[in-house]
């Protein structure tokens, strides 16, 4: 579930989420792009030293890496196998190719660099805020309202599954592999979704009744200060280098 | 009552939800300024439906409807009543949809045009008024069942409505809210319905108590005296119903 990291204080709290969601964007548009090895393990390092001033716990950090590098842990299990080239070594009748493992190591560098950004990014600034920083943005309004109902009812929809899973249990269901558990994990997820689409028609029905006209105003105000202008710079500088490693493959 | 003070008009309003029999079967009412009623009647016998019809939630299939003298038959006629008439939802998670409770009690205040320091005063005030003072940054989820209840109230009151329109304000609330949520009420220069299944709480809040039936307004005028003999845990040690 979502949850906000919200622990305390720090230098990258503070900052304008405008300028954080640029950085973000624009940092993982050059690792994704980015080929050379050198050039990732700077993105990770850098990732590192932002997530540490961003002060997220060790425990939070470890628990939300842990999903990626699931997927990623399958990407090692075939692509050293199965990438064409240069035959480093053999286990049994399969080679593993040295090609195969840059790439496996290129994809883990790239997704870990660019989680522990987005974890810095939304573990320093509420979720709300965020909302409104992409609205200034330019963002379209429909996405933005995703954003915020998404974030809104989860909780909601997360709570109505619960209700539903113990409702199975105090009758004595337990899940097992026959027609019987598929066809009432069905029902289940029919059952969400037939309550959020009512739950979603009540809302907008209360917003109807508060006189929602298709606009959602924010209360925060955002201003850009020296200390966001100076961070803002410092990050893209850094992006560009990074860029320019990759493009000019010096070192 | 003089004809300027009639809120609400409904006449022969005929509704069905689709493949369903008929919810409101020729309804009529008259609601003036200053009453305070309460609706009571079984489960499924249209009193949200009618509150849904106020609001232009819902379209009637037939009958007409005049809010303050108006006919009102477009959403953008309906646009100018919810301005005047509030509904609180049955389940306060329908209503609240803000992050922030501040960002929810705003809300309807910025939808009717005000500034964001307008809104912002207007929610803090409302806020404190409903005795919610400090709630201001709390998220909305996170809120207790009581607590959800007089926030989503608070959302309401924020527009300043002349009509509030209940709907089981009571559910699911323990004593002490319900008694928070009576004296506010009583403190309100407002006019209301509220529907409810508790006698005791309609008694004290209410003028009149209407109830529903077979789609229609059972307007029940009199007062009727009576005692009820009755028996609960308890019972033995004298007490006062509330």
């Amino acid at each position: 579930m979502i949850e906000e990291l919200a622990n305390g204080d720090s230098f990258i709290r503070r900052l304008d989420p405008r300028g954080k969601i640029v950085v973000v964007f624009l940092f993982s548009m050059v690792v994704a792009s980015a080929n050379r090895l050198q050039v990732l393990l700077c993105a990770l390092v850098l990732g590192l030293l932002i997530v540490l001033a961003a002060k997220v716990p060790v425990k939070e950090l470890v628990r939300r890496l842990i999903p990626v590098n699931m997927l990623i842990l399958f990407f090692w299990l075939f692509l050293p196998f199965t990438f064409g080239g240069e035959p480093l070594l053999h286990i049994g009748p399969l080679a593993v190719t040295r090609e195969g493992l840059l790439y496996a190591t290129r994809i883990t560098l790239k997704s870990n660099a660019m989680m522990l950004m987005l974890i810095a990014l939304v573990a320093s600034t509420p979720i709300s805020t965020m909302g409104h920083a992409m609205h200034t943005l330019g963002i379209p309004q429909k996405i933005v309202h995703l954003f915020f109902f998404t974030y809104r009812y989860i909780h909601v929809i997360y709570r109505e599954y619960f209700r539903l899973k113990n409702s199975m249990k105090i009758r004595g269901f337990t899940p097992k592999t026959n027609l019987h558990t598929y066809k009432t994990f069905a029902y289940m997820v029919g059952m969400l979704l037939v309550r959020s689409f009512d739950r979603g028609q009540r809302v907008h029905n209360a917003m109807l009744c508060r006189g929602f006209k298709g606009n959602l105003y924010s209360l925060s105000k955002f201003s850009f200060k020296k200390g966001d202008i100076v961070s803002v710079v410092f990050m893209l500088t850094l992006i560009i280098l990074l860029g320019v490693l990759e493009w000019k493959k010096t070192i | 009552m003089e004809k300027n003070d009639l809120i609400i008009h409904l006449q022969d309003i005929c509704f069905n939800y689709p493949g369903s029999p008929q919810v409101l079967d020729r309804l009529d009412l008259k609601f003036y300024r200053g009453n305070r009623i309460g609706l009571m009647g079984p489960n499924g016998s249209g009193k949200t439906t009618l509150f849904h019809i106020v609001m232009g939630l819902l379209k009637p299939s037939s009958g007409s409807i005049e809010i303050f003298n108006r006919p009102v038959k477009t959403e953008k006629d309906f646009i100018r009543v919810r301005e005047k008439i509030g509904l609180l939802f049955q389940d306060a998670d329908d209503q609240l949809f803000s992050p922030t409770v501040l960002e929810d009690v705003a809300f309807g205040p910025l939808n009717m045009g005000k500034s964001r320091d307008e809104a912002m005063d207007i929610a803090r005030n409302t806020l404190n008024f409903l005795g919610l003072t400090g709630f201001e940054d709390r998220i909305t989820y996170k809120l207790s069942g009581g607590e959800k209840k007089l926030v989503s109230l608070a959302t309401v009151l924020a527009m300043e409505p002349e009509v509030l329109l209940f709907d089981e304000p009571t559910s699911g609330l323990d004593d002490r809210t319900k008694a928070t949520l009576k004296d506010v009420l009583a403190g309100l220069d407002l006019s209301y319905i509220i529907i409810s299944h508790e006698m005791d709480f309609l008694d004290e809040i209410a003028d009149s108590i209407y109830s529903m039936d077979n789609g229609k307004i059972l307007f029940d005028k009199e007062v009727h005296v009576h005692q009820h003999v009755h028996a609960h845990p308890h019972g033995a040690y004298n007490h006062e119903h509330n």
